[in-house]
């Protein structure tokens, strides 16, 4: 029997840790994640797990870290947020080069400047070419279930890659909620031993982890990520039918929120899903106008394929990116989903909003609004506001 | 109780405005409801306003914005109320509650110079707090006042609620268990005592 419980995003991250017990948790102290290592080093100071905690002086030092004990054959988690991350750029990029599986909690949050310690997606989203598998959460459920599916994921065989699993910083991570926890036997035999084939401290078998690679031999190693970055999509799908059987609790690359007759689509990432849900509802029990959600789960790799299908054949869809890059034109998920609806020769009209950056709030009329566009955008074919900012104050 | 209520809480930081809302979407759970219990920052100092949030429901929630038009708002500072209307949104059939030493008229004329018009708590949890404890710990008052007011629970389940978790809380001070859950009756009494009766006796 699943275990009723009510707990933040946060204390749920720091429990599946727990539950997972890895080797090795090397992190520094930053605001919305600071708690995911404060509360695993209670469990480490209560003697409920045995990792190694090392204290460091900085995120850099933590990536670093995690990846010299990776290389050594440990299994590791370190958490962060915005700027932290910024700070770990460097080691992101040689974690996925070195195809070393460690798991990062990362809790969204807005880039400096203005300083600003709220929910946007511009750390995760700056490092989406890093290399790492990158996996988001709506609710603090889908925050905790993604992080039991991280190392099954990261350590198989063929995909051997690095995990981010992303959750919106204070909506989730700070606020409580009903949560379904999974019991301890079967988290440990769902995620298994970590028992890497190479590593650093197998003496039969001497070797470098890290090298300088000449032009002859990086681009063989950008291709061998590549390959298994494409190997990830199946094992994604495979971890999450074997989470399915376990929990009752279905995932795969995206969530289809009444989608089956859907003409106008929201696409988004993250908590805000559930108030657009709260908005196809509303809407279709009032006018019975046909509107869905479609909530991306898995960035990275990213589903082109499975989404064109999904998307191809509506009237109309709004991508909501909750972060900026500055090309002056789309976001990051914007600009990917356009350009996998026009692989499929998709005829849907398509605008990509922005909102939520800095923790802006989205609410449920937000949303109504930006459906009432789309029908719009429908009939008229013309895009008005192509790259509109919602919620934006004018005066 | 509508199946779905939801709570601003207004404090500053530091005085437990956002465990207050932790605490009630605890005992709220522990009746079998739905919960959120959730904070909104500003800077991040001590004394600044912040505010915090509940939603409790029979059925599962999956809103994940802030809350505009509440059914019950929760003052924990009542000097906030001449800075910023906290009564804003508020939905006209719903309820105010304020934890004040100052007198109830004094109150009410300030909230109806923002337009508030509907009914009107106040809670002196300093008095009671001090009298029940010894010390000045707003959260058991207020939250008993919550509970009165809005019906979320009913007082029966709260206060065993409570006792429970105070017995776990405080396992190694029992006399701390006898002064909180006296403070919570005292906050019953003094509600109910009031004249306008708001203790509801079903959730």
């Amino acid at each position: 029997m699943a275990i009723r419980e009510r707990l933040s995003g946060n204390e749920a991250v720091a429990y599946a840790i727990k539950q997972i017990n890895p080797d090795v948790m090397p992190a520094f102290p930053i605001t919305p994640s600071t708690e995911i290592p404060q509360y695993v080093a209670n469990y480490i100071a209560n003697g409920k797990v045995d990792t190694e905690f090392i204290h460091v002086e900085s995120e850099h030092s933590a990536m670093s870290a995690a990846v010299g004990a990776s290389a050594a054959g440990a299994r590791v988690v370190t958490a962060t947020s915005s700027c932290g991350m910024a700070l770990m750029w460097e080691e992101l990029y040689v974690a996925a080069s070195d195809r070393l599986p460690v798991v990062l909690a990362l809790v969204n949050r807005a880039l400096s400047g203005p300083i600003n310690i709220n929910a946007d997606h511009s750390d995760s989203m700056g490092a989406r070419d890093a290399g790492w598998i990158q996996i988001y959460a709506e609710s603090n459920q889908e925050v905790y279930d993604n992080f039991l599916q991280a190392y099954p994921i990261a350590e198989h065989e063929s995909v051997h890659l690095p995990v981010m699993i992303c959750q919106d910083g204070f909506i989730t991570s700070h606020g409580v909620e009903n949560i379904l926890l999974v019991e301890d036997e079967k988290v440990k035999e769902f995620v298994g031993e970590y028992c890497p084939a190479h590593y650093l401290l197998k003496k039969e078998e001497p070797m470098a982890v890290g090298p300088y690679a000449v032009s002859s031999y990086y681009m063989e190693t950008k291709r061998g990520q590549r390959e298994a970055m494409k190997n990830a999509r199946q094992v994604i799908l495979d971890v999450a039918k074997r989470f399915e059987e376990m929990t009752g609790r279905k995932y795969g690359f995206f969530e289809e929120y009444r989608m089956e007759d859907a003409e106008y689509v929201i696409v988004l990432i993250g908590s805000a899903a559930g108030t657009c849900k709260a908005a196809v509802d509303k809407i279709r029990e009032r006018s019975g106008k046909k509107v869905g959600l479609l909530k991306i789960r898995v960035f990275r790799p990213f589903p082109e394929e499975e989404l064109a299908q999904a998307l191809k054949d509506r009237k109309a869809v709004a991508v909501l990116d909750r972060s900026e890059m500055f090309s002056a034109t789309g976001g990051p998920l914007g600009t990917e989903v356009r350009s996998a609806l026009y692989g499929a020769k998709s005829k849907a009209g398509v605008v990509n909003y922005f909102y939520g950056l800095g923790g802006r709030d989205i609410t449920v009329e937000d949303f109504e609004e930006v459906y009432t566009k789309l029908e719009k955008l429908a009939q008229t074919h013309k895009a008005e506001d192509m790259y509109a900012y919602i919620g934006l104050r004018e005066k | 109780m509508k199946n779905t209520v939801e709570i601003r809480w207004h404090g500053r930081g530091g005085q437990g405005a956002k465990t207050a809302a932790l605490l009630l979407a605890d005992v709220a759970f522990k009746t079998g409801k739905y919960v959120q219990g959730f904070p909104e920052y500003g800077p991040e100092r001590m004394g600044a306003p912040i505010t915090a949030y509940n939603r409790i429901s029979r059925d599962p929630i999956t809103i994940h914005s802030n809350i505009y038009s509440p059914d019950y708002v929760v003052v924990v500072d009542d000097g906030l109320i001449t800075s910023i209307d906290v009564t804003q949104g508020l939905k006209k059939n719903g309820a105010v509650i304020v934890n004040t030493e100052r007198g109830r008229e004094e109150i009410v004329s300030q909230l109806r110079r923002h337009g508030w018009k509907g009914s009107v708590y106040t809670v002196d949890a300093r008095k009671i707090s001090v009298e029940a404890l010894g010390r000045y710990y707003p959260n058991s008052p207020m939250l008993a006042a919550v509970v009165a007011v809005s019906g979320v629970v009913t007082p029966a389940e709260f206060l065993k609620e409570m006792e429970d978790s105070f017995a776990h809380k405080f396992a190694k001070k029992p006399e701390v268990i006898e002064g909180n859950m006296k403070a919570l009756d005292m906050t019953f009494a003094a509600l109910a005592e009031d004249g306008r009766n708001p203790v509801r006796k079903s959730a």
